[in-house]
């Protein structure tokens, strides 16, 4: 597997640390019913299909990565910046 | 038997090599299987099952029956496929899979027994008596399973594996692989041409024939030339492509150096992967056996592999050759024997409608029933209409045609397609995005259909990429190919379909029979395919056997999945460099010599190298040292490395706010100069990692992480600050491997310190200054893991090693001297100070007894998770200290003395025990419920399995100066 990171370009998978889904960036904002924070931390989809997670270029630029990638054909067809993402 | 003036050998270099304890004579170019068939030598192996006498199958990596074991100085290597194997001056190699000699293999009688072990046999022969499965049945049938043995020793072999990048890679090179090849790399893309053999060609070399006017030959040697003058490509030859997988990566294993004598570090394989824009699967096609009964004596062999043995090496595989096929192709493999001046004794050919006209007696319309030779194929019996004949041969050449080789097509879930008129399975386009079959391994039979379709696919290739080329097409035959497609022979005894694992077709009616219908229960049921070879010569067989016992298509029927390996891929060369040192980077303190020189054994703590004790004359034991290095602490001054902890840089108008956030309690109202011991968790609610975190200016702190999680928490801020604050103005960077940091603890600590420094400063408690040590800018803390008066004394890393020999130097001559690993733990348990024993991963800030570290006035990762019920309250196990008269352990349980000890009763764990000389006791830190309200309380400590068994006392977990007085001294 290949990742095309926004600032060193394509890489081996190998040189990234996986997290999870991007529903990590949505954090509760503070005050939220308990129910938001246990769908924050634990609810996930698991599409087959497009999704969007986190990826860490650990032995890279420490930049952590949105990645919209297909789990039918491996595609990934976007990577951003968490840093910088639209939205 | 070796023919004059045929193949490609070079007999001006005559190669000895050992089989089974004797010596033969082979040549350079020769494989040990080719070698041994010049030698007359049929018998090579025994079946997995019924150990029947086997023969050389194949020429090539989808051998099923010549697995030998090859013997090296360092190792032996089992399962090695003779018809891979390039012989060797002093190859040693010996046949496998037997009790007693090759000849007379006292496991032969599984054959005998064959009634009993058809397909499914132990499921229904081993089920009773059910005390029987351990102690009869399964050492019996592990001692009869398997096929080759390994030494027993450590492979002390060199492996490699590498990585490399192109735009084009070709994998084959026969016709298809080497015009692709050539198409590319004319075009100037960066080409590697993997070829699994040690000579280019591919089926060019067997089968001769004219491209473009030359002897194929010929060509291949023009192109080859062509391509190696080429500075854009790349000629892997020995190298298998193993796997496809995602993106373009493409998995290889090159055979550096086993066709050579071994010698130190010339690596045995290299593993590769490959990643490439477009590939060109060139990788040919198989060509299949027939399950006729009895078809697997020594001396039946594929049409296509007597073909190359004539053609590459020179060797006919008999005296009198008969040929068993149903294609026009295969009848060029009698034609070419008999050119040879080898005896033909007969062509069998099952299509009525075949042209019967040839230079020995041809039988259309016939099927072989039957065989005999015990060790090798002396006679054949050939059914014509209802006539049967016996003819007299030593080798019979069959085909039952060929299938495309389209394995890395199926790595990433694509299934094949059913082609009819082939009889076989193609590749389905676009199964593998970026990959492109050609010629035979597409289906594309001719030598003409293997050219164009593979300049076809450079030419797309090199497009994409935009570049442009020319290359005229040769011209070659476009023969069509014909054939009646015929899988088995109705007959008296068992036919073989899969000849590595001894799955007939019986076995496969019967499992159809016993409800196995589908191709994969049929296959695990029989084991069909399941061997070394992966079923390569019999899936398709095999399905069409169960296509017509279940009465469906061979296209409904399907068929399994191809998963990587292509070919058997050791670990070794997965695995290289990976073994001992090279399990794990290595990280090593400043003061790692200077602790070995003391004698001090080394311990590993994550990826570090600590000190664990410095032994002195007349200890005996570890323990001698610790207790008196702890001694040495709490008496006088002990100096130990702490430069493991994480160390965080963080600076920005914003950083007392990122603090703030990522700690439970406040950061940005520490004052310049002072120290604060911070606490944080993950977002979950549990703890992540605690440790100090001084501010040295009023933009400018430094984080210290423990040494576990120096990585982790690293991450998870670079995570909090770009997912959740990107915009504060805050920027922080590892330090950890820039400072050199060594503890000075005990009452002498501050007259240590003092006597390196140019002006003598009085650091509060928690304080923290800049220093000039010798010249040298440093930072002093005032912090203690110890319990006692400590400091911290930082320095650049160059200039550690000195600063600790010094500091060691001038502690001994004030009673002190260093202290490891072992001694730290002990002073820092007698302290009820928590390391990541403690915060595993499962505990909250309420459970060590931090819930008032949680600042309620701010948030921070972790605030609203902790809330949740179930993380606090009395019903969770608290932080408690624990106190003994005898030895207790880490992972023990702890129980209400008088319950009986069960899960159930379970009142809490431990964390970290010590024996504890300052208290003169064992102590211990462990979790227990609702522990701060059983201060006092008698628990039973139990470890069932180091047979422990003790009560101890309930304590704080703060043993020695629990008011700190000693600190803040």
């Amino acid at each position: 597997m290949r990742l095309t990171c926004p600032l060193c370009g394509e890489r081996d998978r190998r040189e990234f640390y996986y997290y999870g889904a991007e529903d990590y960036l949505h954090r509760p904002s503070e005050g939220a019913p308990l129910a938001e924070w246990d769908n924050y931390l634990h609810l996930r989809d698991n599409p087959a299909g497009v999704t969007k997670d986190l990826w860490y270029h650990e032995a890279g630029c420490s930049q952590w990565l949105l990645v919209t990638r297909n789990t039918v054909t491996h595609e990934s067809s976007a990577v951003e910046l968490v840093a910088e993402r639209k939205a | 038997m070796r023919i004059d003036g045929k193949g490609l050998i070079d007999r001006t270099k005559p190669v000895r090599f050992r089989f089974d304890g004797k010596d033969y004579a082979g040549y350079k170019g020769d494989t040990l299987a080719s070698a041994l068939l010049a030698n007359d030598v049929r018998l090579v192996g025994r079946s997995f099952k019924y150990h029947r006498p086997r023969g050389v199958l194949t020429a090539g990596s989808e051998e099923p029956n010549a697995l030998v074991e090859v013997v090296g100085p360092s190792n032996q290597t089992p399962n090695v496929r003779a018809t891979m194997q390039e012989v060797f001056e002093g190859l040693v190699a010996q046949s496998q899979n037997r009790l007693g000699s090759l000849r007379f293999d006292l496991l032969a009688v599984n054959d005998y027994l064959s009634p009993f072990l058809s397909a499914g046999f132990y499921y229904k022969t081993f089920m009773w008596p059910r005390a029987f499965w351990e102690g009869l049945y399964e050492p019996i049938i592990r001692r009869a399973a398997g096929l080759g043995s390994l030494s027993g020793k450590h492979d002390e072999g060199t492996y490699e594996k590498a990585f490399a990048f192109c735009d084009v890679l070709v994998i084959g090179s026969g016709p298809s692989g080497l015009m692709a090849a050539l198409t590319a790399g004319r075009a100037g893309a960066d080409v590697i041409l993997c070829e699994e053999s040690h000579a280019l060609g591919g089926r060019l070399l067997s089968d001769g024939g004219t491209i473009g006017g030359m002897a194929a030959a010929d060509w291949v040697a023009s192109v080859v030339e062509e391509l190696q003058a080429l500075p854009n490509v790349r000629i892997m030859p020995r190298t298998t492509v193993t796997g496809a997988y995602d993106h373009g990566t493409y998995g290889a294993l090159e055979r550096v150096g086993l066709h050579k004598p071994a010698r130190p570090n010339l690596p045995r394989e290299c593993f590769w992967r490959i990643v490439a824009k477009h590939a060109v699967l060139a990788s040919g096609a198989l060509e299949r056996p027939v399950a006729f009964p009895d078809n697997d004596r020594p001396g039946i062999m594929l049409a296509s592999a007597v073909r190359t043995y004539l053609n590459r090496y020179g060797v006919v595989p008999g005296k009198r050759v008969t040929l068993f096929a149903n294609t026009d192709q295969a009848r060029a493999t009698a034609r070419e024997l008999m050119a040879a001046g080898v005896q033909v004794a007969a062509i069998i050919d099952p299509r009525p409608d075949a042209f019967s006209v040839e230079d020995c007696p041809v039988h259309v319309g016939a099927e072989v029933i039957g065989s005999r030779g015990r060790l090798g194929l002396s006679g054949i019996q050939v059914r014509k209409g209802s006539e049967v004949i016996e003819i007299e041969t030593d080798c019979l050449a069959m085909s039952g045609g060929w299938n495309p080789t389209i394995h890395l097509t199926c790595h990433m879930n694509g299934r094949p397609r059913w082609d009819e008129d082939l009889a076989a399975f193609v590749p389905m386009a676009g199964a593998v995005p970026g990959l492109v079959a050609v010629g035979a391994a597409n289906g594309s039979m001719s030598t003409h259909g293997a050219l164009a379709t593979g300049q076809a696919a450079a030419v797309q290739a090199v497009e994409a990429l935009g570049r442009k080329v020319q290359v005229p097409l040769p011209e070659a035959e476009d023969a069509p190919y014909r054939l009646k497609a015929l899988w088995a022979v109705e007959g008296k005894g068992r036919a073989w379909l899969d000849f590595a694992n001894d799955v007939t077709t019986k076995d496969v009616k019967l499992a159809a029979q016993e409800g196995f219908r589908s191709v994969e229960h049929m296959k695990r049921y029989t084991t069909q395919g399941m061997a070394p070879d992966q079923g390569k010569n019999s899936n398709v067989a095999a399905l069409a056997v169960l296509a017509d016992a279940t009465g469906r298509g061979i296209a409904e029927t399907g068929v399994t999945t191809f998963r990587p390996p292509y070919t058997p891929v050791s670990i070794a060369a997965m695995g290289a460099g990976g073994r001992a040192e090279g399990f794990a980077p290595q990280r090593f303190l400043t003061s790692d010599q200077a602790s070995r020189d003391r004698g001090a054994p080394m311990i590993e703590a994550g990826l570090w190298y600590r000190p664990s004790y410095f032994p002195k004359p007349g200890e005996t034991t570890w323990r001698d040292s610790c207790d008196r290095e702890v001694e040495m602490v709490r008496q006088a001054v002990g100096v130990t490395d702490v430069s493991t902890l994480g160390k965080i840089d963080i600076q920005g108008k914003d950083a007392g706010r990122f603090l703030d956030f990522v700690y439970t309690n406040t950061f940005s109202t520490l004052p310049v100069g002072r120290v604060r011991y911070g606490l944080m968790l993950r977002e979950d609610g549990l703890v992540l990692d605690d440790g100090t975190s001084a501010r040295l200016g009023d933009d400018h702190y430094l984080m210290t992480t423990t040494t576990a999680a120096a990585g982790l928490v690293m991450r998870h801020l670079d995570f909090v600050h770009q997912a959740f604050c990107a915009d504060w103005q805050v920027r922080f960077i590892s330090v950890t491997e820039s400072w050199a940091q060594f503890a000075v603890a005990g009452p002498k600590a501050r007259a240590l310190v003092n006597s390196f420094l140019e002006e003598p400063v009085d650091l509060p408690f928690m304080g923290v200054a800049p220093v000039r040590i010798g010249g040298v800018d440093g930072r002093l803390f005032r912090i203690s893991f110890s319990g006692e008066e400590g400091y911290e004394l930082a320095v650049p890393t160059r200039f550690g090693e000195a600063l600790f020999r010094d500091l060691v130097a001038r502690a001994e001559t004030m009673g002190g001297g260093p202290y490891g690993m072992e001694a730290l733990n002990v002073l820092r348990i007698e302290k009820g100070f928590i390391t990541h024993a403690e915060i595993h991963g499962r505990v909250t800030a309420h459970d060590i007894g931090m819930a008032k570290m949680v600042s309620a006035k701010k948030d921070c990762i972790g605030k609203a998770a902790a809330t949740r019920p179930g993380l606090w309250g009395p019903e969770r196990e608290q932080l408690v200290g624990l106190k003994a008269s005898a030895p207790i352990s880490a992972g023990a349980h702890l129980f209400v003395p008088g319950t009986e000890v069960h899960r159930e009763t379970d009142q809490g764990y431990v964390t970290s025990v010590c024996w504890s000389p300052t208290v003169g006791a064992w102590l211990g830190l462990g979790f227990l419920k609702d522990g701060r309200a059983r201060l006092g309380e008698k628990i039973r400590l139990v470890d069932h399995l180091r047979g422990l068994d003790v009560i101890c006392e309930v304590c704080n977990p703060v043993f020695h100066d629990p008011e700190g007085e000693k600190l803040r001294a």
